[in-house]
């Protein structure tokens, strides 16, 4: 009981900072909507992938709003080491696991606060502007389908964070973290082109991305086309999630 | 029973860095504690081993009756912490700063709001309650971190340095909330500090360490006493050091100074100049100088406590190099 009071205070102390930055909530909404807008809707004519190429890559831009929040939220580790406040945490009567908990909770909640905004956004383009999205299926089955897939991938991503995090000293190697982890974690997903057509040697290297499944399941919730079966994805994805939560956890632990 | 025991304290970093070398001493209830010494002298290794922050390579100890290594969380729970750089979310008002406090502590939420207003007024911050921690300044936010720690009426209250890198002024403040905090609530506190005047004006019994040892332990008034009393000096012209030293035989001369150790500096130094009047000594200045806590820890380790020797950034980067932070 202590234990669940004190994960719901991490969680709640992320909560507070989220609401108060502003710009970290807006900033993190715009690079996905500009990839979503101006690269989909300008390159979707010149593009086959057997779809509707903005309806293809929704599913791609969701997964990346949810890289940028989770990984941030796990890396924020290194910010509250260097504001102190982690101090604070590790001094209280509470078990490092539930700081570990409270935070991953945290990024995730916020993670799924971001990317549900970007699902209600492609919703209401495709009820405005209906040659947008074409293939994306808009009904509430769907979308309570997508809010427990994308609290499971940002699961997975803020126990990544908190394990790079536990790993960097400083905050110095956070523009390298954007450049090596993220962008070709995102790039080679399969979330801008479908994977299936790709040469062998790229292709091995997308098998090895845990983000390839995390875009193939919500594409086969939310439009019903994925070059696999959402039973791998699936399961591809809860493995990931689950193993990066308990990496996080022991590096935390262990540096801490 | 005192309320902090220690027993051989040991503490080495990375096999080879004994940053505490075997300490003992005993706290009682109500007491200021006070833990004087040069920076990298082992203070905040000793405190963070008996807040279960960092395991002891050796030795034991006991908080309020709790073992620091078996039992952390009872520990946890009984003492307050100030650390001596922030530990508050300065994005967040000071008011939730607390709420997080109360709740990591197990505070019950009918007692919360009371408590948190109540220390908010002990510290007089009442009026930035609602305020963001990053409008506040230094001093503000030292008053807030000890207001914090108060949340959970701990028995025990360990200060690490509170005063380091405040304005002088703001420093007397402090030091006003402390001796209020033994007063009013019977607290026990133990503190470290490099400021000789700091521990001087607030402890009770002060441990004096250096290279990780306790090499003296008392009252202040003893630890002074124990040099012998107070030193008398007479500035005097170069001609006459000679004589100086076949009239006053167990005088030490530096340049143009003579330094004399006596019981009681107000009553000789009457006889003192009467002695160099005979002598036809010719006294510029004379002095009286009472023996401070330097002049102790100059005694025994002959150095003085360097204040501020390295600039404080580099001390705070290398202190929590040390912390494995």
């Amino acid at each position: 009981m202590r234990e669940i009071e004190a994960v719901y205070t991490v969680w709640l102390r992320e909560m507070l900072r989220y609401v108060r930055e502003k710009s970290r909530m807006i900033g993190s909404l715009a690079m996905p909507i500009f990839w979503l807008l101006i690269f989909g809707s300008s390159i979707r004519t010149s593009i086959d992938v057997g779809v509707d190429y903005t309806s293809f890559i929704a599913p791609g831009i969701i997964t990346m709003a949810l890289m940028f929040n989770s990984i941030f939220s796990g890396i924020s580790v290194i910010w509250d080491r260097e504001l102190g406040f982690m101090k604070e945490m590790l001094a209280a009567p509470i078990s490092r696991l539930s700081i570990v908990a409270g935070k991953a909770l945290g990024g995730a909640t916020t993670a799924l606060i971001q990317a549900t905004f970007m699902l209600l956004l492609i919703f209401g383009i495709k009820s405005f502007a209906s040659e947008y999205f074409i293939a994306v299926k808009m009904d509430a089955l769907v979308f309570l389908m997508m809010i427990p897939m994308m609290v499971l991938i940002a699961l997975g991503l803020v126990g990544l964070g908190i394990a790079i995090a536990s790993r960097l000293d400083t905050l110095e190697g956070f523009g390298l973290i954007m450049q090596f982890v993220i962008m070709p974690m995102f790039f080679l997903s399969g979330a801008l082109f479908p994977i299936n057509n790709l040469p062998n040697s790229i292709r091995i290297v997308t098998y090895l991305d845990p983000m390839t499944y995390g875009v193939e399941m919500l594409r086969s919730i939310l439009i019903g086309f994925s070059s696999m079966s959402i039973i791998l994805s699936f399961s591809v994805v809860l493995i990931f999630s689950c193993s990066m939560l308990l990496i996080g956890a022991y590096l935390f632990n262990k540096r801490s | 029973m005192a309320i902090i025991e220690v027993k051989n304290l040991v503490k080495v970093f990375n096999d080879e860095i004994r940053a505490v070398d075997g300490i003992s001493f005993q706290i009682e209830q109500g007491e200021i504690f006070g833990f004087l010494g040069p920076n990298g002298a082992g203070k905040t290794t000793t405190i963070n081993m008996l807040c279960t922050l960092i395991r002891p390579t050796s030795g034991v100890a006991t908080v309020c009756g709790h073992d620091i290594i078996k039992q952390p969380d009872e520990v946890r729970k009984c003492i307050g912490l100030v650390f001596q750089d922030t530990t508050l979310d300065d994005r967040l008002t000071a008011r939730e700063n607390l709420e997080l406090h109360a709740r990591l502590y197990g505070v019950p939420k009918s007692d919360r709001q009371k408590r948190i207003n109540e220390v908010f007024e002990l510290v007089e911050l009442s009026n930035r309650a609602n305020s963001l921690v990053k409008t506040f300044s230094g001093g503000m936010q030292r008053r807030l971190e000890i207001a914090r720690g108060l949340i959970h009426y701990p028995k025990v209250l360990f200060l690490d340095e509170p005063t380091l890198g405040l304005d002088p002024q703001t420093r007397k403040h402090v030091w006003d909330y402390i001796l209020k905090l033994k007063r009013e609530y019977k607290i026990t506190i133990m503190m470290t500090t490099h400021y000789m005047e700091e521990a001087d004006e607030l402890c009770d019994r002060v441990a004096i360490i250096d290279h990780g040892k306790i090499i003296a332990l008392n009252t202040q008034k003893n630890l002074k006493n124990s040099l012998g009393g107070d030193t008398i000096i007479l500035d005097i012209p170069d001609e006459d050091v000679e004589k100086v030293k076949k009239v006053f035989k167990k005088s030490k001369i530096f340049d143009s100074q003579v330094l004399l150790s006596v019981k009681n500096a107000g009553r000789e130094i009457k006889k003192v100049l009467e002695k160099a009047k005979k002598n036809k000594i010719e006294v510029v200045e004379a002095n009286i100088r009472k023996p401070t806590l330097n002049d102790v820890f100059l005694h025994l380790t002959g150095r003085e406590i360097r204040e501020e020797t390295v600039s404080l950034r580099e001390e705070l980067k290398r202190r929590r190099m040390m912390r494995g932070h």
